[in-house]
């Protein structure tokens, strides 16, 4: 499960640290492990066509959590918000694969192919998620849809 | 005594039906009159409970205006009773507190805090979930009014857990649960209700589950819960030892074996507990990982989660060389050692 990918996005993770300017931020909490992160979304345009110019966070918790956190901003930031809830959605179906049948597609996840063996630890999926699902939350706000 | 055993789902249940039977004892008759909370009285519970023996005394409180107070933790692991007389006082109406601490090991002297509790008046509910599995527990030395616990901690079944409160507190506590199997005589007007424990287990009973908790109840007795402490208590020392001799482990609980039972919660400096828990997972030691359902000891500590061996009848020496084993790997591992 830990990819040597995975281990040195954990010691040096990639856009760490909150930062200004964002339009939106959510705070997500791990309840059966108690890992947190906080994370904003700075977007440039409006609607699913802005383009991701940066995504900042602050996170606690294990080396899982923290490398997802590193991969999912770097794979975000520079792209339309459209695109990358299309990476979202396809790392989302990988971790829900159960480690069965998946053929991740390794041009889309890039880095976060790493985190295929994770799918099959049901208790570390959510490690995984946290951030994605962080970052789709603050970018929902900063679009200002309702959540 | 007859009588006194009510089952339940598990020790969970068996809190919250004292506890709901307490609220419920609000528009009961006048036998129910010492079980009545409301606002000026206090519930005093510890930083240590498993949310089980917390979470229905926060509701309590929020239903009937009470007030919740509690006992602190001291930096090995104790519970901090310097406040006792004033923390237990006229106002208390119940105190609510572990046998055995499912995350640190601590077994706190209950029958001291049992004696200032019956001194004002206030009622016992122990939570017994994992002292009963593991010691041998006598809750007339106790000083308990009412002892919960849960079948599948000790061999038993999932689905069944007891009851366990004296007599004449149960003889006049309103029950919680209401409908079949626990009436005596049902008009359109109303009902009245059986004697326990009857009053407290409606609706068809888990007898599937009963029948199995009482084969490990024959089990464990023919073994001897002494002899099972006994043997917990050299795999405590033993995991204390191998596991503080490791550069970086940090113990999370007291660092002796006495008044502690067989759960050995620690840290790993700079590798996160969730960490630590799969690297031994992928050995073949199974540990736990987490808050362990009392989150509030992570709080009082400044930890966001710990690494949990605990023991049972089972286990071996050899099981906590592989623990130990296991732990240095991870640090090798991590790059922190
Ligand atoms: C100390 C303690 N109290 C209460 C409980 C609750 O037990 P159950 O979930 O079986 O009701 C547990 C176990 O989870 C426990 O360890």
């Amino acid at each position: 499960m830990y990819q040597e990918v995975i281990l040195d996005h954990y010691r040096n993770p990639l856009h760490k640290g909150l930062r200004e300017p964002f339009e939106g931020e959510a705070h997500h909490v791990n309840p059966t492990c108690g890992d947190e992160v906080t994370l904003r979304v700075h977007l440039e345009g409006e609607g699913q066509d802005a383009r991701i110019a940066d995504v900042s966070y602050d996170a606690m918790g294990c080396s899982i959590s923290q490398a997802s956190a590193s991969v999912m901003s770097d794979l975000v930031i520079g792209r339309s918000v459209k695109e990358a809830m299309a990476v979202g959605d396809e790392f989302l179906a990988l971790m829900q694969s159960r480690g069965r049948d998946a053929e991740p597609d390794e041009d889309v996840l890039e880095d976060a192919i790493a985190f295929a063996g994770v799918s099959k630890y049901p208790a570390r999926i959510k490690c995984a998620l946290l951030a994605w699902m962080a970052w789709k939350d603050a970018t929902a706000r900063a679009l200002g849809e309702a959540t | 005594m007859p009588g006194e055993i009510v089952l339940t789902k598990n020790a969970t249940e068996g809190i919250n039906l004292v506890a709901y039977a307490m609220s419920n004892a609000a528009t009961a008759g006048p036998e129910a009159e010492r079980f009545r909370v409301g606002p000026g009285d206090e519930v005093v519970v510890t930083e240590m409970e498993h949310h089980a023996n917390l979470v229905p005394w926060q509701q309590l409180c929020q239903r009937t205006g009470a007030t919740l107070r509690w006992f602190g933790l001291t930096d090995d692991g104790r519970l901090d009773l310097a406040e006792l007389d004033t923390l237990v006082n006229e106002r208390t109406k119940v105190v609510a507190v572990t046998h055995q601490s499912n995350v640190l090991g601590t077994v706190p002297p209950v029958a001291l805090i049992a004696e200032r509790a019956h001194r004002v008046g206030a009622v016992v509910v122990v939570d017994g979930a994992q002292s009963v599995p593991h010691q041998p527990v006598d809750v007339a030395t106790l000083g308990a009014d009412f002892l919960a616990f849960s079948g599948h901690k000790m061999l038993g079944p999932t689905g069944i857990g007891v009851l366990w409160g004296r007599h004449e507190l149960l003889e006049a506590m309103p029950p919680f649960i209401t409908g079949g199997s626990m009436i005596e005589v049902v008009r359109m007007e109303g009902s009245t209700f059986l004697p326990p424990p009857q009053r407290f287990e409606a609706g068809v009973p888990m007898t599937a589950q009963a029948v199995g908790l009482g084969a490990a109840c024959d089990y464990l007795s023919e073994i001897g819960m002494d002899r099972v402490r006994e043997h917990e208590e050299t795999l405590v020392g033993y995991a204390l030892e191998r596991l503080t001799e490791i550069p970086g482990v940090n113990l999370v609980g007291p660092g002796t074996t006495e008044a502690r039972g067989g759960a050995v919660s620690f840290t790993v400096d700079g590798i996160h507990p969730h960490d630590v828990g799969q690297v031994l997972d992928e050995l073949g030691v199974e540990v736990r990982v987490g808050h362990h359902c009392a989150w509030p000891i992570c709080r009082r500590y400044g930890i966001p989660a710990t690494t949990r061996a605990t023991f049972y009848l089972y286990n071996t020496l050899a099981d906590l060389d592989a623990l130990a084993d296991g732990v240095r790997q991870a640090q090798k591992f991590f790059g922190t050692a």
